[in-house]
């Protein structure tokens, strides 16, 4: 086969090059056959280095972050952070970003290379995961307090009642509207289901949607869902019951009115948010930390709203969104010790406020939460939805990722045309099998 | 396969040049210079193809689970791997769709690339800049031309959508939206994007064929069609096999294409063996089970590996 597969190289070769390629083998025949066997040797030991040298050694004053920070504004915001927290700790800390799905994978090849860095920042869906494998230390052992938080959020940071992660702001979801648009059709901002589905009826107009959100076939479009699901007293552990039906009828119907565009199946969270930033939609639900690309539009008058709930007097419960930090188990009590100290720097007052200011997120501190509530008024909607906020991983843990694929699933079969029920009883199944 | 491809002068050859010392010492040493020549291929294959394949069928008999990577141990668990994945109907949806996926596209991408390789094989002004131009497609990275494309597909705001409605050809086709739709809007994508491979090695050997076989066609008075069933096809079929057991292995594998187009939806409409193995092992961090449809991808890839090898040694004797 070489033969025939040099003659198509060889084309290949004059297709893109142009017609030099001259035989390269041919002049270096006269090797001497002496260096053979050595080159042989060479190449063994290489890759036996090669392989060895993936076992680290940690550098004595330097502290690694390991985080998913890719985007640019939040690698430049970590980094001061830590630069503050290095001078006022004496240490260096270094960050090191991997994109957000590739954080656990990541960590846990670390893990069995035993080359941990110092602190992870997991999602807070994920951290469940770690934490059972056996991957974390407890922050109260390691001088961490927790009086200050709310509970709702010292659960969020917690697996089975221990406290891993600490939050440095926390999202969730709430309902944006443009202004201009619900002013000029002279409607209010809706609190329920019904007027939820009346006012996107009313201003789906031409090619502009009434409401946009996200029911992608991942995280997001889960994401999205579970306001819907929890307002209406829904269960992720009863999948098939009938108020999880409920809410996924509940868009079905926006659907079928027309008032989602059909594309909804296939959009994450940031395509919600440029179809709302392009006068395609004139609502849409999402989170905050879209409010940066929102205000580069200066032409665009947005407000925020609590997520409408079925029933006037119902509570909206949101999902509560956003990262942790933790310490990993790497055996070196003083390292992880030093790891507390810059975990409680991080995640401390001060951080937050400034971390909470820059990435328009809520601070998981209540009295840093208090001093944000006066400095950006107009996300104070944002504020009380976290408070009545839910952690996704409170009632399933480490289960939450089978939950969030059968959901993906039958929320998408439902919305492309299957009753509500049956893609829900199948999900139910795929869930509690756990595959 | 590189293996069997050292040549060693003759004997005779090499005593003459050496001044014939001891032959003993000098078969030793052209021995070890095989050896030698060999080592380093077969030090990588058992590296990086003999132990991730090994260990991948170890593993996908074991409970391997995130703890595993702290404690080292992944109890041995009989079949149950294997079990739950064949009893999970998305794994059957998944094989379904990765056979007519990978179907659908060695058609599409084979004949239009052949079209187009007949069509560049005959002299004509701006023929070199026009092929450059066919390969674009290649050029570009996968994932890119997927984000692209699910742009392009948009219902609502997508180009194709604006231009066929624009044309009145309705313009509300739901190309990634719909569950009956996806899978023939991914496969259409990967044939545009398969296009230009396809094309260049059927070119290459289209400009193999001796011109005197067309021309002694041409006199005998064979028609166009004629001579291509007859001469073109019959000569080209070595490539022919070449390209489409290649583009198998690198369609039936399918990944990034598809996470970056639907994520595997609308409702696991776009699920293939690929994105299943992905699913498996980094969202559910199931390596098992990740391990046993990884398996299976091997082992239909491994089958046409076959074919391929046996098929090539028929046609080179």
């Amino acid at each position: 086969m070489s033969k025939r597969f040099n003659a198509i190289r060889l084309r290949f070769t004059s297709w893109t090059v142009g017609r030099q390629g001259r035989d390269p083998a041919a002049p270096r025949r006269r090797r001497s056959r002496r260096a053979v066997a050595p080159l042989a040797t060479v190449s063994v030991l290489v890759a036996g280095t090669a392989l060895t040298g993936c076992g680290q050694q940690r550098d004595g004053d330097v502290y690694t972050v390991l985080n998913s920070s890719t985007d640019d504004s939040y690698h430049r915001w970590d980094a001061q952070a830590m630069a503050r927290c290095s001078k006022q700790l004496g240490v260096t800390i270094e960050q090191q970003s991997v994109p957000a799905a590739q954080v656990m994978t990541k960590a846990l090849r670390m893990a069995s290379s035993k080359s941990l860095p110092d602190i992870v920042q997991f999602d807070a869906s994920e951290m469940p995961t770690f934490a059972e494998a056996g991957g974390l230390v407890d922050l109260r052992t390691l001088g961490l307090g927790t009086d200050d938080i709310p509970q709702g959020i010292v659960n969020f940071g917690s697996y089975k009642g221990t406290y891993y992660g600490a939050a440095r702001s926390v999202n969730t979801l709430a309902l944006f509207y443009n202004k201009d648009i619900l002013a000029q059709a002279g409607l209010k901002v809706p609190a329920t289901w019904d007027e939820l589905r009346e006012t996107a009826r009313k201003l789906t107009h031409g090619k502009r949607y009434g409401l946009a959100l996200s029911a992608g076939g991942a995280e997001d479009g889960v994401f999205q869902f579970t306001p819907f699901m929890w307002s209406n007293g829904g269960d992720e552990r009863q999948l098939d019951g009938p108020r999880v039906v409920e809410a996924l009828d509940f868009w079905k119907s926006l659907l079928k009115d027309g008032s989602l565009s059909k594309s909804t199946v296939s959009w994450t969270q940031a395509d919600v948010n440029d179809q709302f930033m392009a006068g395609n939609a004139a609502m849409m639900i999402n989170g905050p930390w879209q409010v940066e690309t929102l205000n580069t539009k200066k032409s665009l008058h947005w407000g925020i709203a609590r997520i409408p709930v079925p029933k006037t007097g119902d509570k909206s419960v949101g999902p509560l969104g956003g990262a942790v930090l933790t310490v990993p188990n790497t055996g070196d009590r003083a390292r992880e010790k030093t790891a507390g100290r810059i975990v409680a720097c991080l995640a401390g007052q001060k951080e937050q406020l400034t971390y909470a200011l820059n990435s328009w997120m809520v601070p998981a501190d209540e009295k840093a939460a208090a001093v944000w509530r006066e400095r950006v008024p107009e996300l104070d909607a944002l504020a009380d939805q976290v408070a009545a906020a839910r952690s996704r991983t409170a009632e399933v843990g480490a289960g939450w990722s089978s939950v969030s694929l059968a959901l993906q699933s039958a929320f998408q079969s439902a919305l492309t045309g299957e009753s509500s029920k049956a893609a829900l009883t199948r999900a139910q199944q795929r869930a509690t099998s756990g595959n | 396969m590189t293996m069997s491809t050292v040549t060693v002068p003759a004997p005779s050859a090499a005593q003459k040049a050496a001044g014939a010392p001891d032959p003993r010492r000098l078969r030793l040493r052209r021995r070890l210079a095989q050896w030698g020549f060999v080592a380093p291929a077969v030090v990588f294959m058992l590296l990086f193809f003999g132990y991730p394949l090994v260990r991948n069928i170890v593993m996908s008999f074991q409970h391997y689970t995130p703890k595993t990577f702290f404690t080292g141990e992944a109890p041995f668990n009989g079949v149950d791997n294997w079990s739950n994945v064949f009893q999970d109907a998305l794994f059957g949806k998944a094989l379904w769709h990765t056979l007519v996926f990978t179907a659908g596209s060695l058609v599409g991408q084979f004949c239009i690339g052949l079209a187009l390789a007949v069509f560049f094989n005959r002299r004509f002004p701006l023929n070199g800049v026009l092929r450059s131009l066919i390969l674009l497609p290649w050029l570009v990275p996968m994932v890119v031309s997927g984000v692209v494309w699910r742009r392009i597909l948009d219902q609502d705001t997508g180009v194709l959508n604006s231009f066929l409605d624009t044309l009145g050809l309705g313009g509300h086709t739901p190309w990634l939206t719909s569950p009956g739709m996806a899978l023939l809007s991914v496969i259409l994508v990967n044939i545009w994007i398969g296009i230009p491979f396809n094309m260049v090695i059927l070119y290459g050997g289209l400009q193999e064929i001796p011109k005197e076989l067309h021309e002694a066609a041409a006199l005998d008075g064979a028609s166009a069609w004629r001579t291509f069933r007859s001469i073109t096809l019959p000569t080209l079929k070595p490539v022919i096999t070449v390209v489409l057991v290649l583009g198998f292995m690198s369609t039936v594998k399918i990944l990034d294409l598809i996470l970056a187009l639907t994520d595997g939806g609308p409702a696991d409409a776009t699920q293939t063996l690929g994105t299943l193995t992905y699913q498996n092992s980094f969202v559910q961090l199931d390596f098992g089970a990740g391990a046993v449809v990884g398996n299976v991808l091997i082992l239909v890839s491994a089958v046409f590996a076959v074919f391929y090898l046996r098929a090539n040694r028929t046609e080179g004797k």
